[in-house]
């Protein structure tokens, strides 16, 4: 993986965090503008501190060097200025006795300058301190000025000391251009000391403080967060069907109330749906008591039609033929009731696969076979296409029969004479059989509607295999029973072609059919205008 | 008149060739005399009881050819009556259920009935399925058959490993000597259903499904590894070698 490539990924990866975490936003937002408003605040701080500090020491340093002018100029007045020794030991004693003035302003050395024109004979408490001073500072008190600057020098040792200079001219009566020029050095290393005492001081609590918000940050969005995670947990808990989820109430917050409508909204949710099961109990129970309670009655009927049936040659014809109704409509209404609670058992959710592997090529061919004699009736012919080898699938024997009669007799009925072909085939996945009939066909509109209960294509066609208008609903439902597909094709006066899908395994996800829903058309000989 | 006033006479209008006695178990007075009726225009001689808690009694009293037994009957329940019943006797039982329910249909032919029907029935199919049942053992030609480890001698209805009978229930029987008389066929469940059931069209294929547990519960040693009645995945069943 390219450095690149890795990058983006880490990339991707904090901005999804940075979106999925609330408790990690309000940290760093927080340390983001905690962290700015230390600094400044810190800044600030340091920078009064400084000033003030050096301020006072400045202004103490300046009160001692008038006061050594002073001290020198009356030390010098009467300096022979001929006299080189004696110009130097007053110069040495001054200095000394200068040193040995303690003032406000902390250590410091004295440099006392003896100028004649070019040459200056400096006498100083620390050797080597005149050579050093800045040369604008010199020139500015040559120039008679008192001036003070702070330069960095040499400290005697390897290193180098901020100091505070003073430079003031010390007012003689010189006659021949001398000049006598006194210079305090005070070194500010203590005052180093205590700033950078100050700095890390302000620094170590500007990040204590800075991690202090940040930590009340996370911790408040903690406390917030917490309860809103196991509420969304609860949530979801409640989502997949646990409906005994609840959340735990603490105190009488905000949080604490929407733990509280939680647990109202789920126990709401729980009656309703524990409703809705009761409902769907007692419908179950409903259809099971209708299914014995019609049931009985209806079975003493119908052997009673049927005995009459069977005698009615010993009747007038009036009473013979009231035998013949009586007995044919007792038998529609038994298939229309039975197939009335088969829906109600799919819509109640009672119904239940019973799918054993079964070999689907025998089982095609008895279907065909049992309806060959109401295709005969009806003038039509049989085709069967069934592969050689055994179709092998986990299938309810029942309902894949029921649901093939019934697009058979469909297609006989609607085949107009026309033959009706029953194909099988299977891949390595799924099975399927297409029922293709070349009668008056369907439009897309009723093609959408066929599986629609009670629906029929034509209510004025003549009835031959009877129905109550649910086969077709109910047989919808065997296949999806079997996570299979039922389907239909039709184009007028091309016929129709009803496809039903199955996977071989049971519970397998269909994704394609072995056989195309929609036939190659083949205009037959002697149709069309 | 209720179907009671028949109870256990036989009436004299019944030929003496009566082809077999019927104990009718239902609570529905109208279904019960029409069944009698039925029953009794095939030539059957009826017997009925409402009472499910009286069932057993008067089975016993009637002692029957054939129980035609009602699913859901007040007292006892018809679960409960059959396994009665099959505790005494080996008789045939054919439960009427109002229920296509899987369960309900299992739980009767768990609990030892050898047939259904679901209502509505017609008389036609009733009749088909007592005459089935009734028909049970009568090709008794003298025959040994062996199947798996065990030895049927089949006129005796015998079943017997190492000299140790086995009881069976006629159908049990039949279906064991219809899968032993043809050693190398395959039987599918239609087929079973039409030899061993009477049924000429497909029905439910359940029937053999159970019975066939039921009779491996009775032969095999052990009834996770059938020996005697083997599975032949997708088609049906067949005999082990013998």
């Amino acid at each position: 993986m390219t450095v690149r490539a890795r990058l983006r990924r880490w990339s991707a990866a904090g901005w999804h965090a940075w979106r999925s975490s609330l408790q990690l936003r309000i940290g760093a937002i927080t340390m983001l503008v905690a962290g700015v408003v230390v600094v400044v605040v810190s800044v600030v701080l340091f920078r009064q501190i400084s000033d003030q500090l050096l301020e006072v020491k400045r202004d103490a340093a300046i009160d001692q060097a008038q006061a050594g002018v002073a001290y020198a100029q009356s030390q010098v007045a009467g300096i022979v200025t001929g006299d080189a020794a004696s110009v130097r030991s007053t110069l040495a004693r001054t200095v000394r006795e200068l040193q040995s003035r303690n003032g406000e302003a902390g250590n410091f050395d004295t440099v006392l300058v003896y100028r004649t024109g070019d040459t200056a004979r400096p006498a100083q408490s620390r050797p080597n301190l005149y050579p050093n001073l800045p040369g604008e500072l010199v020139a500015a008190v040559d120039a008679g000025t008192q001036v003070y600057q702070y330069d960095t020098l040499p400290d005697g040792a390897s290193g180098r000391v901020p100091t505070l200079l003073v430079g003031a001219p010390v007012p003689i009566d010189g006659q021949g251009g001398e000049q006598v020029d006194l210079y305090y050095a005070f070194p500010l290393d203590q005052e180093q000391e205590t700033l950078s005492l100050v700095r890390s001081t302000v620094a170590i609590s500007g990040i204590a403080l800075t991690l202090f918000v940040v930590g009340i940050g996370v911790l408040v969005t903690r406390l917030v967060v917490d309860p809103v995670r196991r509420a969304a947990q609860g949530a979801q808990r409640l989502a997949e069907g646990q409906l005994e989820e609840r959340l735990a109430v603490n105190g009488e917050d905000d949080l604490a109330r929407l733990a509280t409508s939680f647990n109202a909204m789920a126990d709401s949710l729980q009656k309703q749906i524990t409703q809705l099961e009761g409902l769907s109990q007692l419908q179950q129970r409903f259809t099971s008591d209708v299914s014995h309670e019609l049931r009985t009655p209806l079975t003493t009927v119908q052997m009673a039609a049927e005995v009459l049936h069977e005698s009615r040659a010993d009747f007038d014809p009036h009473v013979a033929r009231s035998a013949e109704l009586l007995y044919a409509e007792v038998n529609r209404f038994e298939v229309m009731l039975s197939e009335l609670l088969e829906i109600s058992r799919y819509d109640a959710g009672a119904a239940e696969l019973e799918a054993e592997p079964t070999d689907l090529v025998p089982l095609v061919r008895g279907v065909a076979s049992d309806l060959t004699s109401l295709a005969e009736r009806l003038g039509c012919r049989l085709e069967v296409r069934t592969p050689d080898r055994p179709v092998i699938a986990d299938v309810d024997a029942r309902r894949v029969q029921r649901v093939l009669r019934n697009l058979v007799g469909n297609a006989v009925e609607h085949g107009a004479g026309h033959p009706v072909e029953l194909t099988l085939a299977a891949n390595r996945d799924a099975a399927a059989v297409t029922v293709r009939d070349h009668g008056i066909g369907l439009t897309p509109q009723e093609a959408d509607r066929v599986f629609d209960r009670f629906w029929r294509a034509d209510p004025a066609r003549v009835r031959t295999v009877g129905g109550s208008g649910l086969g077709l609903s109910i047989s919808l439902e065997d296949a999806r029973l079997h996570g299979g597909w039922l389907q239909v094709w039709g184009q007028p006066e091309q016929g129709a072609q009803f496809r039903l899908t199955l996977p071989l395994t049971a519970g397998e996800e269909l994704t394609a059919s072995p056989l195309p829903l929609r036939p190659v058309v083949v205009r037959r000989p002697g149709r069309g205008r | 008149m209720g179907p009671h006033a028949h109870n256990g006479h036989v009436p004299s209008s019944v030929a003496p060739t009566a082809r077999g006695r019927v104990l009718v178990v239902d609570d529905d007075a109208a279904l019960a005399e029409m069944l009698g009726i039925v029953l009794r225009r095939e030539g059957y001689e009826p017997a009925f009881v409402a009472d499910g808690a009286r069932a057993l009694a008067t089975f016993q009293q009637v002692r029957p050819d054939l129980v035609l037994l009602d699913l859901m009957l007040p007292g006892r329940n018809g679960l409960q009556i059959c396994g009665d019943i099959r505790a005494q006797s080996s008789v045939p039982i054919i439960m009427l259920t109002a229920k296509g329910d899987t369960i309900d249909v299992v739980q009767g032919l768990e609990a030892g009935a050898d047939d259904y029907v679901t209502k509505p029935f017609k008389p036609v199919e009733l009749v088909a399925r007592v005459r089935s049942q009734l028909r049970r053992g009568e090709t008794g030609q003298a025959e040994t058959l062996g199947i798996g480890d065990l030895t049927i001698d089949v006129p005796a209805h015998q079943v017997s490993r190492d000299g140790q009978p086995i009881a069976l229930t006629p159908l049990e029987f039949d279906l064991l000597v219809a899968l032993a008389r043809k050693p190398r066929q395959v039987f599918t469940r239609e087929l079973l259903l039409e030899q061993v059931w009477g049924y000429r069209h497909a029905a439910d294929t359940r029937l053999v499904n159970v019975h066939v547990q039921r009779l491996r519960a009775k032969v095999e040693r052990d009834p996770e590894r059938p020996e005697v009645v083997l599975t032949v995945r997708g088609v049906g069943y067949k005999a082990g070698p013998a």
